[in-house]
This record gives C-alpha cells, structure tokens and sequence, in this order.
C-alpha cells in the first residue's frame, strides 16, 4: 500500500495522462473510424478502396511501429512539428479507427437491405440515409464489439511509454528511479486500468439495455 | 387533366434488364397516364417486382427508356434523389425504420428531403396517420405493431412526400389474411382520389374493383395489356388463361 500512498502525486497524474490520451484518441478514431466505414460501403469505387487500403495497412501494422513512425519517422518529412504527446495521440487515433470502421462495417452489415431501400425511394442522399437511418441502427448493434475496441485502445495508451510519454505506463520507470517497489507499483497499476475500465463496461450495459427496449 | 399534351406518369420504352445471364425484362412497353391505376399480374418470377423497381431505378436497366412525368430517370446521385422523392414505394416487407417511432418514421422524408420545419411535417404525419387509422400508435415503435398496421404506416410515410404516383409491391402478401383488407382500404381510397397507381399484387378483387387496367406478365414479358373486365373474363393469352386457372381455383 505504500508504494501507492507515498506516490499517490505520481499515480493520479499519471492515469490522468492515460485518461486524456485515451479520451481524445478515443473521440477522434470513433469519428475517422465511422467516416472510414462510410467511405467502404459508399457507392464510390475509389471511396471504397481508399478505406479498404486504410484499413488493411492501419491494421496490419503493429502498433509500436505506428509510434515509431510519428515519433521518430515523420519529423524527418519536416512538414508540421508535432510533440511527442501530440504523436501518441495521432498513432493511437488512426491506427484505432481502422479497428472502430470495421466494427461499425459490421454493424452496417446487420441493417437488413431494406432500411437502405425504403430511404433511397424516399429520395433520401447516400449520406442522409447513412446518417439517419443506417449508422444509428448499425451502431446499436456494435455496442460491446465497440467498447472491446475502446478497452483496448485505453490499454494501448501504454505503448506511448517507449517514447517518452509520460502516463500510467511510465509509472514503472519512475518508481524505479526511487527504488520502489517496482512490482508492487505494477500491481496498483494493473488495478488503476481495471478501476477505468469499470465505467466503460457500464456504458456498455447501458446502451445495451436501452436500445433493446427501442426495437 | 387529360390533356393529350400531357406526358405520361410513366413511360417505359423497349426496357430490357439482365441479372447476369437473366433476361429479366424484355422489350418492356408501358405507359400508365395520370391518375389511373395499374395492376400487374403474373407468376412468380416474371419480373413483376423488377418492373416495379426499375421505375425509381433501384434496379438500373440495361437499355431502352424510363420518364417519370416526362422526364428521364437520371442517374445515382443528388438528381435521382429528388426523382425519388416525388415516387412513393410500398414494399412487400414495410421496411419502416426499426429505431423511428411511428410518427418519425413519417415525418423523417419531409424534413430531411424537402426541409419541411419539424412542427408542421409533425401535424402532416399526424393527420396522414389519422387518414390510415394508426394515429393513437404514433409514438410506439414498429415491432410493436401488426403486419397490417406497419403497412398502412409505410404507406403513410410515402404519401407524406406528396407523391405524383405510387408503386406498390405487393403490399399485402405478407400480412396474415385478416390484415390485408385493411390496407387495400386505404389503397382503394388513394385510388378514388385520383392517385397514378402501379400496384403488383395478387389480390384479384382489389384488381378488379380498383384497377382502370391489367397488366399481365410473364417471362419478363408484357404479355396482355387490357382492362380488368376484359382480362378476367376473356383473357387472350393461353399463359393468362393459365395463370388464371391456378389463381381462381383456391
Ligand atoms: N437481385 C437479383 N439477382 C439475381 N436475380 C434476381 C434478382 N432479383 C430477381 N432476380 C430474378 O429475376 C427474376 C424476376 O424476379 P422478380 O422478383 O422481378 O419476379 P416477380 O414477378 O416479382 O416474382 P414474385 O411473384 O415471386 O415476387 C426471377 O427469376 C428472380 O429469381
Ligand atoms: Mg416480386
């Protein structure tokens, strides 16, 4: 307990950190993910292939070197400078969306044909119909795939540690700095991830049980 | 309103439509004037449903020609939509939308499309839901209702766009039998109103106390063309005599 209560300080910015990198990336890569989905069921050849090549490279790559690349890569294209924070945050967003569009590529995939049909014929665009009828339909459906996507994306906050970002991944290092007790520290971090985890799957729940009484 | 200048509602001009190696269609020829109401008939498979859904392109044709009130069906995008919005669809299965209430469902089309303000595409929905009967269900959702009920909805929902004509797919094969007057009610209605029908069904006495004419097909073909008088008591076809045999029996 002391390894916690003597570095509390510690603790607390540090899961800070994760919860911010993971409460921005998480926005960003939910919106680029579901634009990505749009782009790979749209009528568009060229749409469909530009997200089909986003995603089979975002998701095939690991996500260490998605890091490297914005970190250590990118600055050397000397086009905007970014901060290593701002780094993670990028590599977390896209390589995330392409895990969030094939979540939602499977929620659209549910939507009987029908739905798309009755919108068409009632002159809806390509986009209305998406936006009103088959993304919020796709989209119940996709809840606890969906919140296994964000559970993992809030773990992988931690592969920011090898390059420098401070968060809950790099409470090790500086506990071992002091000459804590480093297993101890990782103990009350595995907790700290579980504790953050918890509201996630009650989100999940809630959205479950509310959207099975609407249908 | 019969001006011979007048286009027709729908014009179809040697359309042919191909599933693959298919012939689907072949060599179509229809035109349906305002305010009259068409039925088709024919056995399964004789492209009765593809006929009906190439006339707001969600099938696309492979040649020939396709107006709706005079003009030519464009293709996908911005232009086609708005053709769209002027053709009310019945489907066979309602395809009301699953996560809308009832008056949502309604009231979706006229304030995204035409950009109605929601306050009066509500009292419009309302008043159409009045009209088909189902306004004490506003505000439940689809599942909640009968077969027969969402199909009164879905036809609500079509005419809240104000259509020019509607087309029907057979709108009552999929409700239980003492669901399908119900609906032909309110199809016979729309009929009395002056409303360009095109309605697919099998139901003979919808046919012939609504239709001004017959349309029979087969093998993707327009075999007979005539009134429903004439059709049902001296069909000229051998496939129609047929067909009408079949149909008559049970
Ligand atoms: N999307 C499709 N792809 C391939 N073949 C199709 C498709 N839709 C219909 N067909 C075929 O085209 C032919 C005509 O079908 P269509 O649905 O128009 O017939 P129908 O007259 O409406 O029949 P039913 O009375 O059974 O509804 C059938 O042989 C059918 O199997
Ligand atoms: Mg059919």
């Amino acid at each position: 307990m002391s390894v916690l209560t003597n570095n509390l300080d510690l603790f607390l910015r540090a899961f800070g950190q994760t919860l911010q990198l993971f409460a921005i990336s998480g926005v960003l890569s939910l919106l680029l993910g579901t634009l990505l989905a749009a782009l790979r069921v749209s009528p568009v050849p060229v749409f469909r292939a530009v997200g089909a090549a986003y995603v089979t490279v975002l998701r095939n790559t690991p996500l260490t070197l998605v890091f490297v690349f914005f970190l250590f890569g990118y600055p050397l294209l000397e086009i905007v400078k970014i901060e290593p924070y701002t780094a993670a945050v990028v590599a977390l967003s896209l390589y995330t969306a392409a895990f969030v569009c094939e979540v939602v590529r499977s929620g659209i995939n549910t939507v009987p044909v029908g739905q798309a049909e009755a919108s068409r014929a009632l002159g809806l665009t390509f986009v209305q119909m998406l936006g009103n009828v088959v993304l919020p339909q796709a989209l119940r459906s996709v809840v606890p795939p969906m919140t296994s996507t964000m559970i993992a994306l809030l773990k992988n906050t931690t592969v920011a540690s090898g390059f420098a970002v401070f968060q809950a991944g790099t409470i090790r290092d500086s506990l071992s700095e002091q000459g804590e007790n480093v297993l101890l520290g990782l103990l009350w971090v595995a907790i700290g991830f579980v504790i953050l985890v918890m509201p996630l799957t009650y989100v999940q729940q809630t959205f479950e049980k509310r959207w099975s009484v609407a249908r | 309103m019969t001006a011979a200048s007048a286009p027709p509602m729908i014009r179809m001009a040697g359309v042919d439509k191909f599933f693959g190696p298919l012939h689907v269609l072949k060599n179509v020829q229809l035109e349906v004037p305002k305010g009259q109401v068409v039925v088709v008939l024919g056995p399964s498979g004789s492209g009765k449903s593809t006929l009906c859904r190439t006339i707001n392109r969600l099938e696309p044709i492979d040649s020939g020609v396709i107006e709706v009130d005079g003009q030519p069906l464009p293709a996908e995008g911005k232009e086609l939509a708005r053709l769209r919005a002027d053709v009310g669809m019945v489907f066979q299965s309602f395809n009301l939308f699953a996560h809308k209430t009832i008056v949502e469902n309604v009231m979706l089309a006229p304030t995204k499309v035409r950009k109605i303000p929601a306050a009066e595409a509500r009292k419009t929905a309302m008043e159409l839901l009045e009209r088909v009967g189902i306004a004490n269900q506003a505000d439940k959702f689809p599942a909640q209702l009968s077969g027969g009920q969402q199909q009164r909805v879905a036809i609500a929902r079509s005419l809240a766009m104000k259509p020019k004509v509607m087309l029907f797919d057979e709108p009552t094969s999929a409700l239980d039998p003492e669901m399908v007057q119900e609906v032909l009610d309110v199809m016979t209605s729309l009929a009395k109103e002056g409303m360009t029908m095109l309605v697919v069904t099998h139901e003979m006495g919808f046919a012939r106390k609504a239709a001004d004419r017959v349309i029979f097909m087969a093998d993707g073909e327009v075999v007979e063309d005539s009134t429903p008088e004439e059709f049902f008591s001296a069909p000229k076809s051998n496939r129609a005599k047929d067909f009408l045999g079949k149909i008559l029996t049970h």
